[in-house]
């Protein structure tokens, strides 16, 4: 679990809001999203699709692959790669991914 | 296909001395890189961090401000938020931006996609909770977040100290550093010394960093022989056994940082099949380089980190280096010209890279922390054990690519990334062979996933 | 010097079901195979188990896989009990699709001529596209129907060859990685084989090395014409089930990856993969399921099929050097249970099985020209 310096809203910048499942996350803007979520109490991101063991973050450099969330109905994203933008909504993904259209 | 001169990818200390360094000779360059800042790993965020008191990070941090201002030159076509997923040996790159995959193509590429940090494969590594010295320096970096609670740092290597000791600056609490040098790693580094002293100040600040924590009266823990993390759906404790005693000790704590060094990535050399060589000295793969830091493949170079762990500094040297042997190649520079151009930056490369011998001895991780034990993953994405990986060494696998259709060890959504380098040593290992003899996953594209749609439009811009 | 009564040279899935099926009767087996990097067909494969429209030109290879197709269930239980490694192998039937009434047309007259020199063994049904969509819903709108068997199915190729592997050394048989082989001769009775730092002096040899047959096989009196065939394969990252059944180009594996593919470039010994062609097959993946648009692909790879003039199998004893056999077809998944119940019984000593006997190399001896 992971807590800021200074919060967000403590800056004079314009805060990101988002939904995580369902709860209010508050981000700076620039965050990726797993930054947020770790930074928000959120300490589990996914599934696997072998064990339905949970993960979450753990490179934030993109090469592990662990952070996989859905991400406006996209799912498979990777929470360190992705930027948080206001209004989005990003689901906790459990096991495989599903179709989406 | 667009054809430009020189592509180069990441921004990175490397990458953006090769940028700017190419410039000044002319070439004008595509800097590609996946982030949507500048700066690689090391100066990540710099431009933007929330982490404005300058002492915590430090000054190697900010040091990366004139690299970055270099970059931003208006004649650099400089493209973040971009991501490679193809690189062909006739030099076609295939990016994704926007949800928009494109094909280029260059005369010439640098690559300076830098490093990663060695995977170490301890039990329970795999929980919620336990992430990387450099996952927790990159959040601290670029959100100015730290761990809630007391944090367990455990491993080894001057990155871990480094984070140490900007937490303590931050004001976080550090219940303990576990370090897992062995004990009799501090002998067998001393011969290094007098070469290490040729890069006195690194030398001097790896000191000053153990001095400020001793200071601070951190609680560090040496000679750690076993480490596990457990809990029952996320990290709820760490437990340790030192070299001489036989029994666990615990610490309860919801945040385990683990690190043993930095090791190139080289997903994509593999993919486009440059040669690899097995360093020994820093037990990791490396692409065989010549002296303007090019592959086997005409026209691509590799700069930085990701041609074998020379640190910020020599990256950034090594940068101008392939640039100049950029300006070569295309013509902008005669031979004698650039030699002349390259050698001050050789000799002060030379120097500045004189320290690694000893941190390679000094931080060599011992074989307990490389080869997962028979219950331990060893690939997190298919959730492939150390045993299972010995059972298949056994039924005649001899290298990583048998084993990876057996197991589907290396087949998740990482490509093989997380756990590579440990399945080939695993496997040497088990077979008592060399790392060299039982090579590596023969990687293909896409580097990063792409999707189907995306792949397909490809096809029609190609 | 290192003796036994049978060596198969090569350790993909032709060897190895060959050598399991050797093994399992009591025969002492030395499969030898190259080191950890190859040209594998047998790691490249697709994973069908497919009958539908093989043989047009040689109706007996149509039987023959007809055979093996219906043995595969009883060797994927069998290798089961025996590992514990399942082959996933499962059969719904498979379907071909087809994007315009025309190529529905023709397809059924082919499939009708296949059935009719079968003696009716193949069957088959043409289905529309509304038909075709109650079997994969997610069927895309330009796909105007399909042919379908029930004789088609699929399995992971890669722990049929695990399993195989697993099994030759349950019945005692071993399997000897590391090198190819340089070398075979003659000495009476015998054969003698040697490799890098090793030699074998062996009863009976058979020659399963995919397109390195091509130059042992004249060592040993025989002609194995192979040419190396191009297939690139695209695999997406694991999905929830959507596809219950097998197509001839895209199928769900059962871990939930989409694997597709099934180019043919006659690109010599490369191995590797070109953009185009990726993006074509994700083009016809897209259009065969406009869904699969946003799925991932997370590896490519392209792999060598080991083929002969005609696209047929090669099975043949040697004259000169009896005791000497080679074995090669590209369909080493769909064959696996034909080679190890009825191929490798021949091997040792048994009648040959009857599907077999067009598939010599005196075939290519002759002037034909028949499409591949």
């Amino acid at each position: 679990m992971f807590k800021r310096l200074s919060p967000p809203e403590a800056t004079n910048e314009a805060v990101v809001t988002f939904r995580f499942d369902e709860q209010t996350v508050t981000a700076r803007p620039g965050d990726t999203v797993a930054a947020a979520l770790l930074t928000s109490g959120i300490s589990i991101c996914r599934s696997t699709p072998v064990s339905n063991a949970p993960r979450a973050p753990y490179c934030m450099m993109g090469v592990c692959f662990e952070c996989l969330v859905e991400v406006d109905g996209n799912p498979n994203v990777q929470a360190c790669q992705a930027e948080v933008r206001d209004g989005m909504h990003v689901h906790t993904q459990q096991g495989a991914r599903r179709l989406t259209s | 296909m667009i054809t430009h001169d020189l592509v180069i990818l990441g921004t990175g200390p490397a990458g953006m001395a090769a940028a700017t360094t190419a410039l000044e000779h002319g070439i004008t360059p595509v800097v590609i890189d996946e982030q949507p800042a500048a700066g690689g790993q090391i100066y990540r965020a710099l431009e933007r961090t929330p982490v404005l008191d300058r002492r915590i990070l430090g000054e190697d941090y900010w040091s990366g401000e004139s690299l970055i201002k270099g970059l931003k030159d208006p004649q650099i076509d400089y493209r973040p938020a971009s991501t490679v997923w193809q690189l062909t040996r006739q030099r076609e790159i295939g990016l994704l931006h926007d949800d928009k995959a494109e094909m280029i193509c260059a005369r010439h590429i640098i690559l300076a996609t830098g490093a990663m940090e060695r995977p170490m494969p301890i039990a329970g590594w795999t929980l919620p909770g336990v992430m990387t010295a450099g996952s927790g320096q990159i959040l601290l970096k670029s959100a100015g977040a730290v761990p809630q609670a007391p944090v367990v740092l455990a491993g080894c290597g001057p990155l871990l100290l480094l984070l140490a000791t900007q937490y303590l600056r931050a004001g976080v609490e550090i219940a303990a550093i576990l370090d897992t040098t062995p004990r009799d790693r501090y002998r067998a580094a001393l011969k290094h010394v007098p070469g290490a002293l040729r890069n006195v100040s690194t030398l001097l600040k790896g000191v000053g960093l153990l001095r400020e924590l001793r200071r601070a009266g951190v609680r560090h823990i040496r000679g750690v022989s076993a480490l596990r993390a457990e809990g029952s759906g996320q990290l709820e404790r760490v437990l340790w056994k030192q070299q001489g005693d036989d029994n666990w000790q615990t610490l309860e704590t919801p945040t385990l940082l683990l690190h043993q060094g930095v090791i190139p990535n080289t997903q994509i050399t593999r993919a486009v099949d440059c040669h690899h060589e097995w360093d020994e000295q820093q037990l990791a793969w490396r692409p065989r380089l010549d002296e303007w830091l090019g592959t086997d493949i005409p026209g691509i170079a590799v700069a930085g980190d990701g041609g074998g762990i020379v640190g910020a500094k020599a990256a950034a040297m090594q940068g101008q280096l392939a640039g100049l042997g950029a300006a070569l190649a295309l013509g902008k520079l005669t031979l004698e010209n650039s030699t002349e151009r390259a050698q001050p930056i050789r000799k002060a490369l030379a120097r500045d890279t004189a320290i690694r011998p000893f941190l390679d001895v000094l931080y060599r991780p011992a074989k307990q922390w490389r080869l997962p034990d028979d219950d331990t993953l060893a690939c997190r994405c298919e959730e492939v054990t150390g045993g299972e990986i010995r059972r298949m060494a056994d039924m005649g696998c001899r290298g990583p690519n048998q084993t990876k259709s057996f197991t589907r060890c290396g087949m998740g959504p990482c490509q093989g990334r997380m756990c590579g380098i440990t399945v080939s040593e695993l496997l040497a290992d088990a077979n008592q062979q060399s790392v060299e003899e039982t090579g590596y996953y023969r990687l293909r594209p896409p580097f990063k996933p792409i999707t189907l749609g995306q792949l397909a439009k490809a096809a029609e811009e190609g | 010097m290192q003796q036994c009564d049978f060596a198969v040279i090569g350790g993909g899935l032709v060897g190895s079901a060959i050598a399991y099926g050797l093994a399992s009767q009591g025969h002492q087996v030395s499969v030898l195979d190259e080191g950890d990097v190859a040209y594998r067909a047998s790691r490249g494969n697709f994973g069908l188990v497919w009958v539908q429209g093989k043989g047009q030109e040689i109706p007996l290879y149509s039987r023959w896989s007809m055979r093996s197709a219906s043995l595969w269930a009883a060797l994927s239980q069998e290798l089961f009990e025996l590992t514990g490694v399942a082959t996933q192998h499962h059969n719904p039937g498979g379907v071909h699709l087809c994007y315009s009434q025309a190529e529905l047309a023709n397809r059924e007259v082919e499939l009708n001529a296949l059935a009719q020199a079968t003696g009716r063994q193949f069957t088959f049904d043409m289905l529309d596209h509304d038909q075709l969509r109650d079997l994969i819903p997610e069927i895309g709108e330009s796909v105007t129907g399909a042919s379908w068997s029930s004789w088609d199915g699929h399995a992971n190729p890669l722990y049929l060859l695990r399993a195989l592997h697993n099994g030759i050394r349950h019945y005692g048989g071993e399997f000897v990685p590391g090198s190819k082989v340089n070398r075979i001769r003659r000495n009476g009775g015998s054969f003698v084989i040697e490799r890098d730092h090793q030699t074998l002096t062996v009863g009976r040899v058979i020659l399963a090395a995919g397109l390195g047959n091509r130059e042992l096989a004249p060592q040993v009196g025989l002609d194995a014409p192979l040419v190396p065939n191009r297939g690139e394969i695209l695999v997406t990252e694991r999905m929830r089930p959507l596809l219950d059944l097998p197509t001839t180009y895209l199928r769900q594996t059962g871990e939930g990856s989409i694997l597709m593919g099934d180019s043919h470039e006659d690109v010599g010994f490369d191995d590797g993969t070109e953009t185009p062609v990726l993006a074509q097959i994700a083009q016809r993946a897209v259009r065969a399921l406009p869904a699969l648009a946003n799925t991932r692909v997370v590896r490519s790879w392209g792999a060598l099929r080991v083929m002969t003039p005609d696209g047929y199998p090669l099975y043949q004893a040697s004259e000169s050097h009896p005791g000497a056999f080679v074995a090669c077809c590209h369909s080493g998944v769909t064959l696996a249970a034909a080679h190890a119940k009825c191929l490798a019984p021949w091997f040792a000593g048994a009648e040959a099985p009857s599907e077999i006997t067009p598939f010599t190399a005196e075939r290519f001896h002759v002037q034909t020209s028949i499409p591949a």
